[in-house]
This record gives C-alpha cells, structure tokens and sequence, in this order.
C-alpha cells in the first residue's frame, strides 16, 4: 500500500476528511520550502502537493504565476525540488509528498532519471498538469514500477467515458478540479460540486480530492462534507507572498490560515 | 526519406502526432472542447458546403489566388536562379494569417460559439481575427504580449478599430508565448461559449492539423503558378518560420514532390551563438509547450528560454510540431538568418522591386539571397512573401534613428 493510500484508508477509518495544501517549491526562497512542509504539516495537512515550478504555468493564475517567477528568479529547479523532499524525509516519513507541476522539466530531466530520483527521496505521487492520460504511455510505466501514484486531474467538462478511462490510470486519488478556469479565480459552487463528485464516486472507487476555490474554513468544510479531502492552494501561495519577508510571521499566518480548515472539516467527522 | 501520399494521409495519427512530435498536452478542462472540435473538425472538412463557403470567402474577400511574381530585377542582380514571389501580402489584411482565420472562424460559426479569442505576436493574426470576426458579428479578444503592443502599435490600433477588445499581456516576456498562455488561461474559463482561433500551426491537436489545412492554400495555388508560369515545379521553396503557417501552408501540397528542395528560415537574431535568437529548429530539442511537444528554446531545467528576434512574428521559443519532424526525417532544411540579415534583406526588396515585405517574412527574403547565386539560371526559387512590411515601418524608422 502506498503512503498516499495507507492515509486517505486510515483517515476515512475514522470518518475524517484530508486536508491538502499546495505551496509552490522554492517560494519566496528555496532555503525556506522544507521548513514551510513542517509547518504545513504542524497546522493539520495529511498530504502535501509541492509545485515544481515552470517558467509557463498556464493552468495557474497570477498568484501561482508570480510563485513561480519568485522560485524560479532564485533558480528553483526540479533537481533541487527533489532534493528538498529527501530532506524534508529525514525528519518527517510519514506524510505524503506529491508533486505537482507540467510536464517540460520533468522531459528535460529525463523521465527514468526522474522517477528514479523522485522515489529514492520519497516522493509519493507526480500530478502533471499537462499530461493527459492519453499522452502518459511512456511515464506511467516508470511511475508505476517504483510505486509512485500518478494522480490525474478530472474536471467538469469531462465526460463519463474519461473519468472511467482516467480513473484507471490513477492511483491514490484523482483531483476533481472544481470550476472551468485557471488557479485562484472563480467561485466555487458548492451543490454543483457535490452532485458531480457523487457522480464521479458512482464511477470509480478512488478517493475523491476538490481543489480550486478552496479558500477558508468554510468553503473547506462544505467541500469536505461532499468529498473525500480537499486541495488548498492559491490562498495559502498568496499569504506567502504577503508575508515574504519575515519568515516567523509567514509560519503563524500559514498556521492560521490552514489551523481552522482543519477544525473544520474534523467537525464534520462527529 | 520518400514521401508518399499514403504515408502523409496518415499524418497526424489519431492522436494527433507527426511522429514523436504533436499530441495534446492540456489540462484536463479542456480536453472535451478538444477532442468536439477534432470531430466537427473531420466532419466539416468534407462537407461540401462548408468547402464551398471556405473557397469562396477566399476568392472574393482574401482576394485569392494571390499572384506568382516572377522579381526578373532581383533575378539579374542576385545572380542565379529565377527568383518567383508568391504575394500572401496581397491578401487581405495583408497578410496569409487570414486563410487561416477565414477557416476557423467558419468553424466558429459551424459549431455555434458566439465569442472568439486569438494570440497574436506581430499583431497580423490578431488583426486578421479581428477582421473576420467583424464581418460575422463575433466578439473578439484578442491577448498580446506587452512588449509587442509597444513595438506594434499599429496593428494594436487596427484591432480595436475593427471591434476588438486588445488585452496587453504583462506576465513572463510579455511576448507571443505569454499571450498564448493568457489565451489559454481565458479559454479554459469560458470553454463553453468560446472558440480559441490559434493562429499558427502549433498547439494542441487538432490545431496544426486544421491550420496547416487552411494554410495549404497556398502552396497548391503555387505548385499550379509555377506549372503554368515558370513550365516546372519549383526547385526550392522558402519561407520564414516562427511557428510555422506559412511555411508549413507552403511547403506541404510539395512534400511528396522529391526534386523540391525546402527551406524554412528561423530567427537568428544577434546570431545563433550569441544565444539570442528565435530559433527552435537550428538551435533547440525537444520538449513540451503550449499543447504540444516539438522543438524548443529552453535551458538545461526545462524552463522555456527568452527568445529574441527584430520580428515581433519569429519572437517565439516553439513551433509547430510538423516542422519538428520534417526536420528529423530531412524532408525540410532549417537555417537561419541574423536580425541584420533580415533587415537588408527588407531594404533590398523594398528599393529593387517596389515590395515592401514584413520583417519575419524579410527573413526568408534574405535566405534566398544567399541561395540563389549557388543555384543554376534555370532553377527556380519560390519566396513566400507572407505579409507586407507597413507594420514595420515605425520599427525601421527607429533602427535608422527617424522619428515617424
């Protein structure tokens, strides 16, 4: 069983919903992303989606985009985001790691390569933005051999026949993206959300992670009580943004931001 | 490699490669919109009305055929082979951008989307989207880069007059790839009423393959031009390449011609080796972007590289995926030509035949310069002239220190 499994099992054991928070490596500074992951994981995550970043991210909004170009002005690169995660191991080896990100760096680094130094430092699951199953034929296979969950992306134009076909091609989760349109806009329509997740449960077994639209305690509880875990990212890339320069006061308005997602969707377990 | 009809008929595969090249590289959203438009695609693309509303927009509002000109001038004083023009600038718009536009947005029409958006570099496919969408009464967006707003003023001016909401895009470069990226951005947020008319022959299939349809336009006038004009097939063929149309629109109805040599020309800006260039082709590999996988400008990361080129049209770190394997079969040569190259190049077809062309077509002007003297009287050169050069005019200006 993989770690991402052995958690969302145990969690739904006890009736209780996955808190996951995206930030993006390397943002505001690459010294400061592994002790970023400890206080995530001090605050209440179960699972942890780390974006690689890329020079064109164009599934994100401006927030992600700006996290990106941060990163990337201190030369953030997959290599070095791996290597974060092998540290962020040495003293936390039971949260999961995913990491998020598009397709090119990973191309350029050489897929074996990857997988092979993605697993030995313990990452957990890869999310390609970019990579539609259809084009995966040449990755899955190296993922799968080293058992790293590949998590694909449903969204609300996919059809019946592509949540079949997609879920097959996924483990751990899949991530149901909640409304048409990029990271950090729109607004989350909860009932819409909840009849097409039912429906998506009807269809495959696989535990249902909602991201885009997550903003607070609120949002986060409503999706929750719809899904099995829920995906936080731009609100929690934003506070780091606004809170970049003092690295104490972006730990406490990380912890408060995220302290009370986790109440609230632990008092939905009662 | 021989290239036959049937080898070529299977290009793209279902899936939309050209090769290890092409695919569909997209977030899930947009995926459904996708795979709808390959299939109305494949429908209308036999549908004899549609045809026949597509032949006739381009005879009597691009104004096609556009002419095969035989520059007898630049001929005698380049010395060796004939130098043959085929006139895409004449086109309405000014540029070839609009066989393409004419086609999608009739596509638009087809499947019932009331609102278009395009990416636009020069501002030509921008402009010849905003053109036809007046004609149909659609709502245009159109996303360019901020640094290409600037050095393209005009064409930024001819949009809005034509009804189009211009949007400045200020993220990354601020130029072509970024624009795309916002392009996407605003289509994965109204897929459902929004008809995306890329403008090149890149992107997520069925892109290149609808593109390089509307586009081939131009090369099957050609092959008949030169049959009738010149009494033989073109010896060599060139054309300017960033992401491709024109090149690819020229080059294809000839593939399976083997005596037809082929050259695209890219960005070479300051010079290969100064780094500085738009030249994918000549001086990149591999990679995935924008939808679809093809050669690239990027560093040793995977991070899409800057690019430069005097040509807000050849600014771009992709193209399309055909190229990509036309390349590696050897079907097509790639080269490329400075920023100064290109620009005497513009001069000399400007002061020698009255014709004055854009600077990304300026590119291919100056690669058949080189050619031509290393070629036989006999021979002939076909250059595609892919837009005219007005657009340019403030940029020249300023490289001459006038102020206009």
């Amino acid at each position: 069983m993989s770690r991402i499994e052995g958690v969302l099992k145990s969690l739904k054991g006890q009736g209780r919903k996955a808190l996951i928070p995206y930030i993006t490596a390397g943002d505001p500074h690459p010294d400061q992303t592994v002790g970023l992951m400890h206080t995530l994981v001090e605050a209440g995550a179960d699972i942890i989606e780390l974006g690689v970043p890329f020079s064109d991210p164009m599934a994100d909004g401006p927030v992600i985009q700006m996290a990106c170009e941060r990163a990337l002005k201190h030369g953030t690169s997959l290599r070095q985001v791996i290597a974060m995660i092998k540290q962020f191991r040495e003293t936390d080896d039971t949260t999961p790691v995913v990491l998020m990100g598009y397709l090119n760096p990973m191309e350029a680094m050489g897929y074996e390569a990857f997988a092979d130094a993605a697993a030995d430092a313990g990452v957990d699951g890869i999310l390609t933005v970019d990579l539609p199953p259809e084009e995966a034929d040449e990755v899955a296979p190296l993922f799968t051999a080293r058992n790293l969950d590949a998590i694909f992306l449903l969204a609300p134009t996919t059809t019946d026949d592509r949540i079949r076909s997609i879920s097959e091609h996924s483990s751990g989760y899949v991530y149901y993206v909640s409304f048409k349109g990029i990271t950090g806009a729109g607004k989350i329509d909860v009932d819409e959300v909840a009849s097409r997740v039912a429906h998506i449960h009807e269809i495959t077994a696989l535990p249902v992670g909602v991201g885009f639209g997550i903003r607070d305690a609120e949002t986060a509880a409503a999706v929750g009580r719809v899904s099995d875990g829920v995906i936080v990212g731009s609100v929690l890339v934003d506070t780091i943004a606004r809170n970049q320069a003092d690295s104490d006061q972006l730990k406490r308005a990380l912890t408060d931001l995220l302290h009370p997602m986790r109440e609230a969707l632990d008092g939905l377990a009662s | 490699m021989k290239l036959t009809e049937e080898m070529l008929s299977a290009l793209p595969d279902a899936r939309g490669h050209f090769g290890a090249y092409g695919g569909r590289f997209v977030s899930e959203t947009l995926m459904d919109s996708l795979m709808t438009l390959e299939k109305e695609y494949l429908r209308l693309k036999n549908d004899p009305e549609f045809q026949k509303t597509f032949d006739e927009d381009l005879a009597n509002y691009v104004g096609r055929p556009s002419p095969l000109y035989f520059a007898e001038r630049l001929t005698r004083e380049t010395g060796g082979a004939q130098i043959w023009l085929k006139r895409e600038d004449l086109n309405h718009t000014g540029a070839h951008k609009v066989n393409n536009t004419i086609g999608q947005a009739l596509l638009a029409s087809f499947l019932g989307k009331k609102r278009v958006i395009a990416e636009t570099g020069a501002g030509q496919h921008g402009v010849a989207t905003a053109t036809v969408c007046a004609r149909l009464g659609l709502e245009c967006h159109v996303f360019m880069g901020a640094e290409d707003v600037k050095r393209q003023s005009l064409n930024v001016y001819r949009m809005k007059l034509l009804g189009a909401e211009v949007h400045s895009v200020q993220s990354g470069t601020k130029t072509l790839k970024d624009a795309m990226n916002d392009a996407m951005r605003d289509w994965v947020a109204n897929v459902d009423d929004t008809f995306y008319i890329i403008g090149t022959v890149a992107g997520p299939h069925p892109y290149p393959l609808l593109v390089r349809d509307f586009q081939s336009v131009i090369g099957r006038e050609t092959r008949r031009q030169s049959l009738e004009q010149a009494g033989k097939l073109p010896d060599a063929l060139v054309a300017c390449v960033g992401g491709g149309s024109n090149a690819i629109g020229m080059f294809y109805p000839f593939l399976t011609d083997e005596s037809v040599q082929m050259y695209g020309v890219e960005a070479g800006g300051l010079g290969i080796d100064s780094g500085q260039h738009a030249a994918p082709l000549c001086a990149g590999r591999p990679g995935v972007l924008h939808g679809n996988r093809t050669y690239l400008m990027e560093d040793e990361n995977g991070q899409i590289a800057s690019t430069h080129s005097v040509s807000a049209g050849l600014d771009y770190p992709g193209v399309g995926p055909e190229h990509s394997w036309l390349k590696d079969i050897g079907r097509a040569q790639y080269v490329s030509v400075t920023d100064d190259e290109a620009l005497d190049g513009f001069r000399k077809l400007t002061r020698v035949e009255g014709i004055m062309p854009a600077l990304e077509t300026a590119h291919a002007v100056a690669y058949a310069l080189k050619l031509a003297p290393t070629m036989d009287k006999d021979q002939v050169i076909v250059i595609n002239i892919s837009g005219r050069g007005d657009k340019d005019i403030h940029t020249i200006a300023q490289l001459d220190g006038i102020e206009v």
